[in-house]
């Protein structure tokens, strides 16, 4: 049978310090989601140079690409869309009720994971920036 | 025993539709990283190329229904997170009519750039 929890009117993050891993699993995937959204934005009004000419789109992404702050922030983006993929799938599993019993593990693998994935990311991202 | 909660109503169409976009976002996003930054890379794109890409229909589908889940997935998850925050009545109606403008503005101008791309004079 359900239940409902009630869990008060407005997140507390001033309790971090009691947060169990569900909890920053929680916090951790809503602020990729958040970064995800707001880059989704982004990127198309930077693909929307196309519509002025080839010459524009072409310019503005190897301008861009040219930036080694560019450089960096692919593979913090990397890294965000990666942990919240495999937290996702994570969630999808817990949702079919798979893996209840090893929630905890499942996350710190896919934290651990996500970061073994924008480590070994990095010789491919700043590949000819310098 | 191992309890479950979700922020989401279960017993709703946008609970199911969340999900459902994540299964399909979790492999496309996947492929699309792969394909546009470590099969090709992001620095050596031209407009040729992406033109080639995009003028092939079955991927310009699968993109223009990337953005479609994406937008949708990633909206309605701003929407669920600032009802977390306890937001309720007028303003919580305001910013979802918010959310809905900007959606449609976003899926219309990607649309507009993958026809560009693709080379359909609709743009």
């Amino acid at each position: 049978m359900s239940q409902s929890y009630n869990r008060g009117l407005v997140e507390d993050f001033g309790r971090w310090t009691e947060f169990s891993a569900g909890m920053w699993a929680w916090i951790f995937h809503k602020f990729t989601g958040w970064v995800l959204i707001g880059y989704l934005f982004t990127h198309i009004a930077v693909l929307s140079t196309a519509t002025v000419g080839p010459e524009t789109y072409t310019a503005t992404i190897q301008g861009l690409e040219s930036l080694f702050i560019v450089r960096v922030l692919e593979v913090g983006l990397l890294a965000v869309a990666v942990f919240h993929i495999l937290n996702g799938t994570r969630l999808l599993l817990i949702d079919l009720g798979v893996g209840l019993d090893s929630q905890d593990t499942s996350f710190y693998a896919s934290l651990i994971l996500t970061g073994i994935i924008a480590v070994a990311s990095v010789p491919t991202f700043l590949a000819g920036v310098f | 025993m191992s309890e479950h909660y979700s922020s989401f109503d279960r017993a709703g169409t946008l609970w199911l539709l969340q999900r459902i976009t994540a299964a399909f976002l979790i492999v496309v996003l996947a492929f699309h990283f792969f394909l546009l930054h470590f099969v090709s890379h992001a620095s050596e794109i031209t407009f040729a190329q992406s033109q080639w890409r995009m003028q092939d229909l079955g991927y310009y589908s699968l993109m223009v229904l990337f953005l479609i889940t994406a937008t949708f997935h990633g909206v309605n998850g701003v929407y669920n997170a600032i009802v977390n925050q306890g937001l309720t009545g007028t303003p919580l109606t305001a910013i979802k009519w918010l959310l809905i403008a900007a959606s449609a503005l976003l899926i219309v101008q990607g649309i507009r750039t993958a026809n560009a791309m693709a080379g359909i004079p609709l743009y």
